[in-house]
C-alpha cells in the first residue's frame, strides 16, 4: 500500500495533491490518502475522481488549522496501523514539509524534487530528481523499506479516475506540542493586478533595465498584454522592486504564454523560473547572452530604447 | 541571543551547468564556474546580523564543506556575521541526514558566547534542494521549527514568523530557542563594505572534522535537463525589430 499526504488549505485542494495519488496508482493497486483536519472533508469528493477509495480523515479539536508536526503525527499513526511501503505527497511548502517531520521522526532519507520512482527489492529503491531548480537531474537510491517521497510539482500529469472516496475518519493522539507551531493568523491576501503565477503573459526585466525607472515602460507594455511584471534577483537585490515579482529559482515559478526577458542574462537560476514559458523573447545588447539559448526570439539592442517604441506601436495596435 | 546561520558552499555558472566525466559532479573546472552562497542562506545570514545589531549576542556561519568553504564564510563575516566554523570534508557529497546530524553537534556544543537561542537555514539548499535539515535538527534538538518564513521578527524570546500561502501571509508563533528556515526576499541581504571586508579577515574561523556517515539517500549519478537546444531567431537590431515584435503579439493571441 502506499499513502499519499494531502495538500489542502481549509478544505481547499492544492492542485499537485492529486499528481502525487495519481503516481502512486500507477505504482500500487492499493492506494490509501490521508487529509489532516476536518476542514478535509470539502476535499473529499475532488479527490474520489481522482481514483481515491480509502480517505482517512484526521479530526482533532486542536486541528483547527495547519499544523505540520500534527499532520506528521497523524500519518505515523497510519504508519503503525496500516504498513504503507510509500509515503507519497507533493512538493509544495506544506507538502515538503509535513513529510520530512515524518522522515526526522523515524529518521529514515526522504526524497524531495522526486520525478519518477522505482521500488526495489531489500530496501533500496530508485528515485530520478531535480536538482538546481529543474537544471539537473539526480538518480538516487533511498535505502529504507518504507521510501518516503515529495514529488516535483507537475512532474506528473494527473488522471482522473472513479474512487469510492470512503472516509474514514480517526482521532489521532496528539499532545500540546505537536500543534505548538501552526498558523495563527493570516494577513494580507486578495493582491490587485494580474498574479505572476497566473499570468498569460510575463514582461521581466533584469540589470539591463538601468534602474527602478526602467520599469515604466515595462509595466506600460504588461499593462497593454493585460500581463503581469517580473523581473530579476539583481533587481530585488538592488531593491528596485519587491521579491513578490522576482523570476527564478528562489522566486516564483511561471510558465506563461509568452515571457519577454528585457535586459536579462538568462542564469540557470533564473531560467528555473520560466522555462516552460510558450514562447520566450530576450531584448538583449548581447547576442551571446545565455538566454539567446532559451528564448524563441530575439531583439538585439538597448532595452531602454526598444521598449518605449515597443511600448507606443503596441497601443496603436490595440487601437 | 546567540544565534548559528548554517549556509553552504555551491557552484555558480554563468551560463549553462556541464558535468564531470563520470557524471557525478558539476564540472567547476571551467572558468566561468565560480562559488557562492545561496539567496536564501544569504538572507538568514542577513537576518541574524539584524536580530543581534537590535538584541545583542553573537552570530556563527557553520558550514559543512570543503576547506576553501572560508571564502563563503569570510564573505558573510565582511557583512557582519561574528565567526565561523567549517565542519571540513573531502568535497563528497553528505546526505541530508548526515548534514543534520553533523550540524546539530554544532549547535549542541554551543557557541563561545554561549549556548544557541536561535538555528536559522535555508529552507532548501541550492543544488540537492532536500527541504529537510533544518527540521531534521529542530527535532534532534527537541526544538520547534517554522519553514518557508519570509517574515520575522522576534520580542520576548518568541519569534513571530510569515509565510506566503497564495498572495496572502499565513503567521505562526515559536518559543526560543527554535530553528527557522527562511526564504530568499526575507530581508535584502546588505553588500559587504570594504571596513566590514577587512575585519572579516580577523575574524575567527574554526574547523573540525567528523567521520562521514553512509549515505542513506545515495547520489547515483547526474545529468543535465533534457531540452530542445534553442538558438534564439533574431528578429533584427533596436528600434527596427518593434514591427517584428508586435506582429509575434498577435500572432501567439496576446494583443
Ligand atoms: C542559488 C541561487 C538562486 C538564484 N535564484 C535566482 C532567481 O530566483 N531569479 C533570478 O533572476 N536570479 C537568481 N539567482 C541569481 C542569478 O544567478 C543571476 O545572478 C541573476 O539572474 C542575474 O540577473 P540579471 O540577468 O538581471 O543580471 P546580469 O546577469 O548582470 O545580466 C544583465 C543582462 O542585461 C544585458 N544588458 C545590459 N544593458 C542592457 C541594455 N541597455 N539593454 C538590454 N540588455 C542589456 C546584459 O547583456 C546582460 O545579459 C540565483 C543565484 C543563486 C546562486
Ligand atoms: N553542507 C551544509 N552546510 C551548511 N548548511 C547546510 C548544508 N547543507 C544544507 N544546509 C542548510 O540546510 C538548508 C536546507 O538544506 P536541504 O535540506 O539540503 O535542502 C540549506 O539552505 C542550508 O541552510
Amino acid at each position: 500500500m502506499i499513502l499519499v499526504l494531502v495538500d489542502h488549505d481549509r478544505g481547499v485542494l492544492d492542485a499537485t495533491s492529486v499528481q502525487a495519488l495519481t503516481a502512486a496508482r500507477a505504482l500500487d493497486s492499493d492506494v490509501e490518502v490521508l487529509l489532516v483536519g476536518a476542514a478535509g472533508r470539502d476535499a473529499v469528493a475532488e479527490l474520489a475522481t481522482y481514483g481515491a477509495d480509502t480517505i482517512h480523515l484526521a479530526v482533532h479539536d486542536t486541528l483547527t488549522d495547519y499544523a505540520p508536526l500534527a499532520s506528521a503525527k497523524a500519518a505515523l499513526e497510519l504508519v503503525s496501523s496500516r504498513s504503507p511501503r510509500g509515503i507519497f505527497t507533493t512538493g509544495t511548502p506544506r507538502g515538503n514539509e509535513v513529510l520530512a517531520h515524518i522522515a526526522a521522526i523515524l529518521d529514515a532519507p526522504m526524497a524531495a524534487e522526486v520525478l519518477s520512482v522505482t521500488f526495489g527489492d531489500a530496501g533500496v529503491h530508485e528515485v530520478v530528481r531535480n536538482r538546481w531548480g529543474g537544471n539537473l537531474t539526480e538518480t538516487a537510491r533511498v535505502h529504507n523499506d518504507l521510501l518516503l517521497v515529495a514529488f516535483a510539482p507537475h512532474a506528473i500529469r494527473a488522471e482522473n479516475a472513479t474512487g469510492a472516496g470512503n472516509v474514514n475518519e480517526f482521532t489521532p493522539n496528539l499532545d500540546a506540542a505537536d500543534t505548538a507551531v501552526r498558523v495563527i493568523d493570516r494577513t494580507g491576501g486578495a493582491a490587485t493586478g494580474v498574479g505572476l503565477a497566473e499570468a498569460r503573459v510575463i514582461v521581466s526585466g533584469g540589470r539591463g533595465v538601468g534602474g527602478p525607472e526602467g520599469f515604466d515602460v515595462i509595466e506600460q507594455l504588461a499593462d497593454l498584454l493585460s500581463g503581469a511584471v517580473g523581473c530579476s534577483r539583481v533587481v530585488t537585490s538592488n531593491g528596485w522592486r519587491p521579491h513578490s515579482e522576482q523570476v527564478g529559482q528562489t522566486g516564483t515559478k511561471v510558465a506563461p504564454d509568452l515571457y519577454i526577458a528585457c535586459g536579462i542574462s538568462g542564469a540557470t537560476q533564473h531560467i528555473a523560473g520560466c522555462r516552460t514559458s510558450k514562447t520566450i523573447i530576450a531584448i538583449n545588447t548581447d547576442k551571446d547572452a545565455p538566454i539567446m539559448g532559451y528564448a524563441h526570439y530575439a531583439v538585439i539592442g538597448d532595452a531602454q530604447t526598444i521598449l518605449p517604441e515597443l511600448v507606443a506601436a503596441t497601443r496603436a495596435a490595440k487601437e | 541571543m546567540n544565534i548559528a546561520v548554517c549556509a553552504k558552499r555551491v557552484p555558480l555558472s554563468g551560463g549553462r551547468w556541464e558535468l564531470t566525466a563520470d557524471n557525478l559532479d558539476i564540472d567547476t573546472s571551467g572558468a566561468s564556474v565560480g562559488f557562492t552562497t545561496s539567496p536564501h542562506e544569504e538572507c538568514a545570514a542577513e537576518a541574524a546580523v539584524q536580530l543581534v545589531e537590535q538584541l545583542g549576542g553573537s552570530s556563527t556561519v557553520i558550514t559543512l564543506g570543503v576547506a576553501d568553504s572560508e571564502e563563503q564564510i569570510r564573505s558573510l563575516l565582511a557583512v557582519g556575521v561574528d565567526r565561523g566554523v567549517i565542519i571540513e570534508t573531502d568535497g563528497s557529497e553528505w546526505d541530508p541526514q548526515a548534514t543534520a546530524s553533523a550540524l546539530t553537534e554544532q549547535i549542541k556544543a554551543g557557541s563561545p558566547d554561549g549556548a544557541y537561542d536561535l538555528v536559522l537555514l535555508g529552507t532548501e539548499a541550492a543544488d540537492t534542494a532536500d527541504f529537510q535539515v533544518g527540521i531534521r535538527m529542530a527535532h534532534a534538538l527537541g526544538w520547534p521549527v517554522v519553514t518557508n518564513v519570509k517574515g520575522m521578527t522576534i520580542d520576548g524570546g518568541v519569534a513571530r514568523c510569515e509565510r506566503a500561502v497564495g498572495s496572502a501571509r499565513e503567521v505562526y508563533e515559536v518559543t526560543l530557542p527554535a530553528v527557522i528556515t527562511v526564504k530568499d526576499g526575507l530581508n535584502i541581504p546588505r553588500y559587504p563594505s570594504v571596513p566590514g571586508r577587512i575585519k572579516a579577515r580577523k575574524k575567527p574561523v574554526d574547523t573540525v572534522i567528523i567521520e562521514k556517515p553512509a549515505a542513506r539517500l545515495e547520489k547515483v549519478r547526474l545529468d543535465l535537463a533534457v531540452e530542445e537546444a534553442r538558438s534564439a531567431e533574431i528578429l533584427g537590431t533596436g528600434v527596427d525589430a518593434v514591427p517584428a515584435l508586435v506582429e509575434i503579439f498577435k500572432n501567439i493571441g496576446v494583443l
